[in-house]
């Protein structure tokens, strides 16, 4: 029997409320265990069966709660199941992945964890991507098409990745000093305004602060007319602000730790930091910086197992369970899979799996302007 | 005799591991980076090959790279001054302590070093953040009636390169003062010298080799820091590392990149000459024998 129909197996007792999903995760363990350990002329085959596959998959990801959530609930019980090492890496921006992926070998680098669409079509701009087997991932049809075509339009009508999760970039607040009209009333200006001078910070990253530079000064971020107005309002952000951060992990220790009042933030780190008690509010503006995860395959990477892991974490429980834990609703369309109750709940979720409520970053648009925009920031961020 | 005239070979042979492995390790990725400086990037963030000048003219006219450079070398020398300032004492003490086990002084200062360099950096936050310890200290005894914000800006920059500098400061000055003649201060002192003349007149002018390698050490590592900034600094307080960190990680402009790692490399390589030059290198090598 092939893995894949051991999962299938085991989840249909699941379904069927033969087992909980605790239940779940370690029968898949076992069932992996035992796999590897049987003896006699099955073990051999067994052993067979392994020797053709990879002994590891790299995957890098986001870190923090994100990466436990997918260590726990995916990359644990994969690699029990398959015998398949996970071995995962972080980074703090796609920026910083591209440059590490350009400068190793192919096939070093295997599965990341990509942010917007404009990520996945530089990677495939540079010739990174794959062509999926998608009768390999049949999950992939559980997954929202709104979420899966961007990524075909970018690689001729086939995915090298896996539609993950999604989220928003909003403001988050600390609502001992600011109130929820306060941050209604002044939106995205709140980033410029002297008042809390010292105490604003901001995702050093140049789209982000281009976005909320173009929201500040009321204009369509996939559209900017007056490209000055927005560099005068990221200089107005800089100088108002305590601190650039860095990654997720540096943003919840700014707000939780009180050092910043308000920035924009990610939705799901947010939540996560509300779930901990922290007294700290998310409010989404009009045309909030709205943005897709996939699960990218790089050029070179051992497909067949990478196409099982990816079909393995869009199973609907294991997906469920990753989003729960990162705080970011799943690619599942909710029309197709009941998502439970705690997924209504997150940030930027939507019911009618169409994502029409949420603002996208054009890749074509954004990839365009990346060489000046970034480079311009850079001198921007630092006082010019 | 012919065998008289056959050339010695025994320093090439045993010269040529060392110098393939610096050829491996410092020339050849040196060169790469050489070449890659006259490259272009491409629209998708590839590189170009060629030979055009965009990036050298950019980095040689452009105020911008200029002002942080100047910004950085006067971060580096405050930093490298403060050392001085406080290292000598710390090494003094260790160097002229009737404690008998001086090793174990010897290890305290070492200790930081066991430590990562990041983790060493963001300790700062821990301690002088707005729910840090001495905050806390400062509200616990009424000092205050709400948080400082002291983070994220250049002293603290300052102050967490002096915190992985320092020890560096201090060995080089000790090896100097351990070195030192015994007697030279008493006779000083016996010729009717105060002790602040006699430190004055001996020595200090004996162990400036020491503060003099302390204090190249100290300027070259300051320079080439980009973390310190990254986690301590605030918007503005970026160093000339941390404009090659974005040139190549963020902007993909692994050429631009290239150009402003050689900028740096020949400007901390000309401090290195010209310390050689005038005070020459084996203070350092003793330092670390």
């Amino acid at each position: 029997m092939d893995n894949t129909k051991r999962y299938q197996r085991l989840l249909e007792r699941y379904r069927s409320g033969d087992l909980s999903r605790r239940e779940l995760m370690s029968l898949i363990g076992a069932a992996g265990l035992a796999y590897g350990l049987t003896g006699g002329p099955m073990g051999a085959l067994g052993k067979q069966a392994l020797a053709a596959k990879p002994d590891s998959v790299r995957f890098d990801g986001w870190g923090g709660v994100v990466s436990e959530a997918f260590r726990k609930y995916a990359f644990d019980p994969y690699q029990k199941a398959t015998g398949i090492e996970v071995i995962d890496g972080t980074f703090s921006s796609g920026d910083e992945y591209l440059s590490r992926v350009k400068a190793g070998q192919p096939g070093e680098f295997n599965l990341f964890h990509a942010s917007g669409v404009f990520d996945y079509a530089r990677y495939a701009g540079l010739g990174y991507d794959v062509v999926l087997n998608e009768a390999n991932i049949p999950n992939l049809e559980l997954a929202m098409t709104a979420l899966k075509e961007p990524f075909r339009k970018v690689t001729n009508g086939n995915l090298s990745c896996a539609p993950y999760d999604y989220g928003t970039t909003g403001l988050a607040y600390n609502t001992k000093y600011i109130s929820k009209e306060e941050m209604e009333e002044k939106g995205a200006k709140i980033l410029i305004d002297a008042k809390y001078k010292g105490k604003i910070g901001g995702w050093g990253d140049w789209r982000t602060r281009v976005w909320y530079g173009a929201l500040a000064t009321d204009q369509n971020p996939n559209d900017i007319k007056d490209m000055d107005a927005v560099w005068d309002a990221i200089r107005a952000h800089r100088d108002n602000a305590l601190k650039y951060w860095g990654s997720g992990a540096e943003l919840m220790s700014l707000l939780a730790e009180e050092e910043i009042y308000v920035t924009e933030g990610w939705s799901g780190r947010i939540a996560a930091l509300q779930q901990q008690g922290h007294p700290i509010a998310y409010h989404d503006p009009k045309n909030g910086f709205g943005w897709q995860e996939c699960l990218m395959v790089l050029k070179g990477s051992p497909l067949e197992a990478c196409e099982e892991l990816l079909n393995f974490m869009l199973e609907p429980e294991v997906a469920i369970a990753v989003a729960e834990g990162q705080s970011y609703p799943p690619s599942l369309d909710p029309t197709k899979v009941d998502l439970g109750d705690k997924i209504p709940l997150l940030p930027a979720y939507d019911a009618t799996g169409t994502l029409s409520q949420l603002t996208f970053a054009d890749p074509a648009y954004w990839n365009g302007n990346e060489a000046e925009w970034s480079k311009t920031f850079g001198r921007v961020q630092k006082g010019y | 005799m012919a065998s008289d005239r056959r050339p010695n070979l025994n320093p090439i042979i045993l010269l040529t591991p060392a110098m393939v492995s610096v050829a491996f390790l410092l020339v050849v990725p040196v060169a790469f980076v050489v070449v890659y400086s006259f490259w272009l990037r491409t629209s998708v963030g590839g590189e170009q090959p060629g030979f055009y000048l965009d990036n050298w003219v950019e980095v040689l006219t452009d105020s911008f790279y200029r002002d942080i450079l100047f910004s950085t070398l006067r971060i580096a020398g405050i930093t490298t001054i403060l050392c001085a300032l406080l290292g000598y004492p710390a090494a003094f003490f260790v160097a002229n302590t009737r404690f008998r086990n001086k090793a174990l002084l010897l290890l305290l200062l070492m200790l930081p070093f066991w430590i990562s360099y990041i983790i060493r950096t963001m300790s700062w936050i821990n301690i002088l953040g707005v729910s840090g310890a001495f905050n806390y200290l400062l509200e616990a005894l009424s000092l205050t009636d709400e948080p400082l914000q002291m983070l994220y800006n250049e002293v603290t920059v300052i102050l967490g390169l002096l915190h992985f500098l320092l020890p560096f400061m201090i060995l080089n000055i000790y090896v100097s003062l351990d070195g030192m003649d015994r007697d030279l201060v008493p006779a000083a002192r016996s010729l009717g010298t105060t002790p602040w003349q006699a430190f004055l007149e001996v020595t200090l002018p004996l162990s400036m080799p020491g503060l003099a390698a302390g204090g190249l050490l100290c300027f070259v590592l300051g320079s080439g820091t980009y973390i310190t900034p990254l986690v301590l600094g605030g918007p503005t307080d970026a160093m000339f590392a941390n404009l090659i960190y974005e040139a190549i990680i963020t902007q993909l402009n692994w050429p631009l990149g290239s150009a402003l790692s050689i900028v740096l490399l020949l400007i901390l390589g000309s401090v290195v000459l010209l310390y050689n030059r005038y005070l020459g290198l084996n203070q350092l090598y003793k330092s670390f024998s």
